[in-house]
């Protein structure tokens, strides 16, 4: 039994045209068992920036929690909002600081940087970052993950072809995955807003 | 520090409200050799005289202006080696900043952080405060340059202009004269090296002078020869 694959997970973040959009399955199971179907696992951090924390969900809620935390004295102190790169490098860096009694998180950032242009990046949960102008995945089934965003990706998609995109997806690869699914959520977000739906999937 | 036997701080209130170590550190301020600093919206200058004590000192090894991050730096007035103390403080907590942010920090943090060190120094035990007050030049978080001063209490204030050591007050007023709000960094630095010559006890040249300058986002220090182009151009 794995530690990273006790709870289930699997979340996608896509680059569009002046875009960004991440989405993130529903379910909270212990091992076999399902016991919600609305957990949340994609937070905004603010409205540049969403995270999605995909592991263990005790690890899952207090790290959010701690970037809250780190997130607010950041703006507190500075006045001023932080980038998504900045954010980034942070989460990294607070990982890295418990390498031996991590965090079972391995988390996705999704974002628009102060030019208002794509950023996305992911890491391991020891704070390993990859930023890539592609796709991000994370999860219990990055094998299926990898495969359907390789299969159906285009560079420069507008908002609601990249919200297809990434529904498809994520909906093709957790329907082989036994630990993912239950529904899931999609939020886009540009330089006006963030649009997020829910996905209805099949419930099992 | 460390391993102090005085648990107590040593600057304590008077009767009448003062922290008297505080003020005599800024008398240390006030009788240490003049620095000024300048602050435009293309850039901002700091200088400071570095008359030393015998013609035998090697004057260009002494460094009284020093780079903190890539786009700050600072300059004192008053104790020498509490000045580097607190230099090293600085640039330890501006490499954190960016380890941890993958940013260069921005002025207005460090100067919060490096004010907080010199807070810390007025009510811990067994030390005394900074004898030196700074002067700091960089550019902020919005990206504008900025120039600020901190005290030894640990009090920090934002300047269009200002002088600290030696004849400060003449210093201030004469800058005060001069100062424009729409002000371009050349004329700021000439009007800098004006303003050093006015209180200088002797005469000014490129080597017993230093100056600084953030100029494009980044803080380079002046070698003697930029120095005395300036100087030229002056006369």
């Amino acid at each position: 039994m794995s530690i990273l694959e006790y709870n289930g997970a699997a979340m996608i973040a896509m680059a569009g045209k002046d875009c960004v959009g991440i989405a993130a399955d529903r379910r909270l199971g212990i091992q076999a068992q399902t016991v919600s179907t609305d957990f949340t696992k994609v937070f905004k951090m603010n409205d540049n920036i969403h995270v999605g924390l995909g592991g263990l969900a005790t690890d899952v809620q207090t790290l959010h929690n701690v970037l809250k935390f780190r997130m607010g004295l950041y703006e507190l102190r500075e006045e001023r909002e932080m980038t998504p790169q900045v954010f980034s490098h942070l989460l990294s860096t607070l990982l890295y600081e418990k390498r031996f009694g991590p965090y079972f998180v391995e988390p996705i950032v999704a974002g628009l940087d102060d030019k208002n242009k794509p950023f996305l990046s992911s890491m391991d949960l020891i704070g390993a970052p990859v930023q890539t102008k592609d796709f991000v995945v994370s999860g219990t089934c990055t094998g299926n993950l990898y495969g359907m965003c390789e299969t159906l990706y285009k560079p420069d998609l507008e908002a609601d072809a990249l919200f297809e995109t990434l529904a498809q997806a994520l909906l093709a690869s957790v329907d082989r995955d036994a630990l993912s699914g239950w529904g899931g959520v999609v939020h886009i977000i540009t330089k006006d807003g963030v649009t997020t739906r829910e996905l209805k999937g099949r419930q099992d | 520090m460390g391993d102090s036997a005085y648990s107590f701080s040593l600057t304590t209130f008077s009767r009448t409200g003062k922290l008297l170590q505080i003020e005599y550190a800024l008398n240390a301020v006030a009788n240490g050799r003049t620095s000024l600093g300048i602050c435009t919206e293309d850039g901002v200058v700091i200088a400071t005289d570095k008359k030393l004590a015998s013609p035998l000192v090697d004057i260009d090894k002494v460094s009284k202006v020093e780079m903190i991050t890539d786009s700050t730096g600072f300059v004192f007035s008053g104790v020498g080696p509490d000045y580097r103390v607190l230099v090293r403080k600085a640039r330890k907590s501006s490499q954190a900043y960016k380890r941890h942010y993958g940013e260069t920090q921005p002025v207005s943090q460090l100067v919060k952080q490096t004010a907080s060190v010199m807070q810390e120094y007025t009510q811990s035990g067994g030390v005394r405060p900074f004898g030196v007050s700074l002067l700091v030049a960089g550019v902020d978080g919005d990206g504008k340059t900025r120039l600020y001063q901190v005290d030894p209490s640990g009090a920090y204030f934002g300047w269009k202009a200002t002088a600290i050591g030696k004849n400060y007050i003449n210093a201030k007023n004469f800058l005060e004269k001069r100062y424009q709000d729409d002000m371009e960094l050349e004329d700021a630095i000439h009007t800098a090296l004006l303003t050093l010559r006015e209180g200088f006890e002797g005469e000014m040249n490129s080597h017993n002078i230093e100056v600084g300058v953030v100029r494009n986002g980044k803080f380079e220090v002046l070698t003697p020869a930029q120095i005395q182009d300036y100087l030229d151009e002056a006369n």
